[in-house]
This record gives C-alpha cells, structure tokens and sequence, in this order.
C-alpha cells in the first residue's frame, strides 16, 4: 500500500475542529480538520508514517457459532499485515492478546501460541499491550513474563507513545502509583507535544453497565488535558467508536475474534453470531496514518484479509 | 388514704400514662423505617437472586458474600457498589428513589463469563 493510497481513505483529526470524515476519496486529494480540500500529492510527507493496529485476537477462544475459523483469523491477519505493498514502521496490540482462562499453564500457553503466531509478521518492531484477559486475573504475572512491562512509554519519529495500564487490576483502575508516572511523564512533554495513548479498555464512560469504562479514567484525562495534541487508540469493545472529550479524540479498534453489539442495544452483552453469509464480518484491523506536523491521523479500517 | 391522696395518686397516674403514650405516639410518627436486609451469593458467573423486587422508599441492605473468588457488585443507577471477597459480607446501604428496572453486574473481573454476570433490581412504588 503506497503512502498516496494510505491517505486516500476516512480521515479523522483529533485536533481542535474534532472529527472529519471523508470516504474512499481518490487523487490524493482529503479534507483537513476544517474541512478545506488538501492536495495530499504536493504536501510534505517526509516526516510523516503509519503504523497497524490490531486488537483483542482472543487466540484461544473457542465458540464455533462465533468464529468457526478461531484458530485461524490471526494467521489470516499476520498474512495481511504482511502483504501490504510498504510496511507500516510498527504494529501496535492492544489488549486481549489470549481469551481467559483460570488455569495458569493454559494462560502460559495461549501466550506462547500467540507470540509464535505473530512472530511471523515481516515488521520487526511491535508493541503489546495486556487487555484485562490476559491480566486480571493474576495481576499481570503470565503477561509480563512473556511480553515485559504493562506500561511504557516509547517515541517514535516526533510523536510520543504512552501505554496505558487499565486491566492488570481486575476493577479496571488505572491506580494512584500509574497516575504519578503518567504526570511525571507528561511533565517531561511541552503543551503541544504530539502524544498517543494506547491502551485496552476506553478511558471514558463509553458504557459503564457493559464494563466499557476505565473507573479512574477520567484523573487519566484530566492529566492529559493540558496538552492540545492526544489521541487515543484502544480496543475492549469490539468495534470502532470515535468519540471526543475535550479536544482528545479516542478511537476502538475492530475485534481479530468476535464483534460484541453496539452499546446498550441488546439486553445483555454476548458475541454477535458468525454470519455465514459474510464471513469474518465485523472483524478487521487498522492502518493509522500519522502526520506528527499537523497532529492529525488517518484510519483506514481493513478487513482480516487486508482489503 | 384520705379523699385528696386518692385524687393527687389518680392524677398522677394520669399524667404519667399520658407522658408515656405521647412518646409511643412520637417515636412512631418519627421512627425511621426498619431496612429490609437481602442476601446475595456471588459466584462466577452469577448471582443469586439476580433479580430483586424493591419498593421505592424503603431503606434496604444488601448483604452480599462470595461463594469463590473476588468479585464486584455495581448497581450504576443508584451509584452504589462493593468488592466482594471471600470469607466476608459486603453491606450497600441505600433508599430506591426512582422506580423502574436497574442492571447490576459484577465490575471485577472473574473469568470467563463475567460478561455476563448482571441482575436486575426492580423499583416499585
């Protein structure tokens, strides 16, 4: 996929003017945060990349219903990631890497299958980060074994990168001690600094009933406030969702395993069913353009085989 | 006793039993609802009861307990919750101010299932 054809899809502008959307556009040609046509082919892109997200793969959940093809939707994106024309600088997890289990060994297992699958993805450098499936129930030990720290933070061509822990406590708290590293860190960062926030469950009240929420996520933005260029990439509800507070635009990623409903439209929360009609439906990973420049990131949402 | 003993004794006696009645009278007319106390069980991935009849006013205690593991009792709409472990009672005090059908769910993560695990409260009036 070439840097023109990246640009060329919905775009999203986290920054002040709040969303923009524009579909399928061609030439090179897109809508900046005010809506104002930009000519893509003569702008300055030197600076500019783009990265993959993929999220909540659930590799060792088995429901034949939900996902008949459970254990090979992840293959079938490792597949896709790798068969994009360029490669994205990195590809970032976010969260529920494996389904829960309560025994440990098959915790360590799943984990290990996992790292093995996704070992085969051609981009040498990629960020996991733990959903609370992976972590809540033994605080993070079986994650941090195999995959390292549960927050970090890492820099990538003039953008910075903040992991968020929201899931190794099983009451989906963030916690006093991450809150003091996190405004340490920001301290560290100047107001207009380019700043990502990837994390596994929203940060925000999305649907607390359902569990969609982060219980000290809004101290989490309330820190981040003061900085004017945040963006924050997040998966746990198993479908996009954009939403703005303040100026910090927040975007879910699509599941690898099963799509969940949309907020509060059913009862009670379960997988939506397999339609075999329109396999893998509802499933898909992201390529997400980033213009450090403008603080400004594309999405491209692509489906599991990468179209 | 004389005839002005008999009356100060009955007079007394009066005074005495109206003393006594007036508080009776006051205590009821102010005496704060006695809390109807519900148990719950939480174990993966339920609880039970996990639907809860209650009627709007009346004060209410919750006592829950845990039959296994960790779990958490969150009833959103009445901002009320607890960790619930095991070997110990959780007790959520609070008055339904609004009728209607409320979710609780369990906001600790337990396993496998605890998606699901949500009842409901109904408020009558």
């Amino acid at each position: 996929m070439s840097k023109f054809d990246r640009r060329g899809f919905i775009k999203l502008a986290g920054l002040g003017g709040g969303i923009v959307f524009a579909s399928s556009l061609s030439r090179g040609f897109g809508l900046n945060a005010l809506g104002s046509v930009v000519d893509y082919a003569n702008a300055k892109v030197e600076n500019d990349f783009y990265f993959v997200q993929l999220s909540d793969t659930h590799w060792g959940f088995a429901g034949p219903k939900v996902n008949p093809d459970a254990e090979g939707t992840l293959k079938k994106a490792v597949q896709a990631v790798n068969s994009l024309e360029e490669q994205p600088d990195f590809i970032v997890f976010t969260g529920d890497l494996t389904h829960t289990t309560d025994d440990v060994q098959v915790r360590k297992d799943r984990m290990s299958q996992f790292k093995e699958i996704v070992s085969g993805l051609k981009v040498p450098t990629v960020h996991f980060m733990a959903g609370e499936h992976d972590a809540s129930l033994d605080r993070g030990d079986a994650y941090q074994e195999a995959f390292g720290k549960l927050n970090y933070t890492f820099d990538h061509k003039g953008v910075h990168f903040i992991v968020i822990d929201n899931v190794s406590d099983p009451g989906a708290i963030v916690g006093e001690s991450q809150l003091n590293w996190l405004k340490a860190d920001l301290k560290q960062q100047k107001t207009d600094a380019r700043i990502v926030v990837l994390t596994h469950r929203p940060l925000f009240d999305l649907y607390p009933d359902w569990d969609w929420s982060t219980k000290d996520g809004s101290a989490v933005i309330d820190a981040l406030m003061p900085h004017k260029n945040v963006t924050v990439f997040y998966g746990h509800i198993h479908q996009e969702n954009h939403h703005l507070t303040g100026h910090i635009a927040h975007h879910s990623a699509k599941s690898l395993m099963f799509p969940l409903p949309a907020p509060g439209s059913v009862p009670k929360k379960s997988p939506v069913p397999w339609d075999a009609s329109a396999p893998y439906k509802g499933l898909g990973l992201r390529s997400i353009e980033a213009e450090p420049k403008q603080a400004k990131y594309e999405i491209k949402e692509l489906n599991v085989t990468g179209a | 006793m004389n005839h002005n003993k008999k009356r100060i004794l009955l007079t007394g006696v009066l005074l005495v039993s109206a003393v006594v009645s007036g508080l009776l009278i006051y205590t009821r007319a102010n005496a704060v609802p006695a809390e109807r106390v519900i148990h719950i069980t939480a174990k993966k991935f339920d609880f039970s009861p996990d639907s809860i009849t209650l009627k709007k006013g009346e004060p209410v205690v919750f006592e829950i307990s845990s039959a296994d593991r960790e779990h958490g009792f969150n009833l959103r709409a009445f901002g009320v919750r607890a960790n619930i472990s095991p070997g110990k009672v959780s007790r959520i005090r609070f008055t339904p101010d609004k009728t209607g059908k409320f979710t609780f769910s369990c906001d600790v993560f337990c396993g496998d299932g605890h998606e699901e695990m949500t009842g409901t409260v109904i408020v009558t009036e």
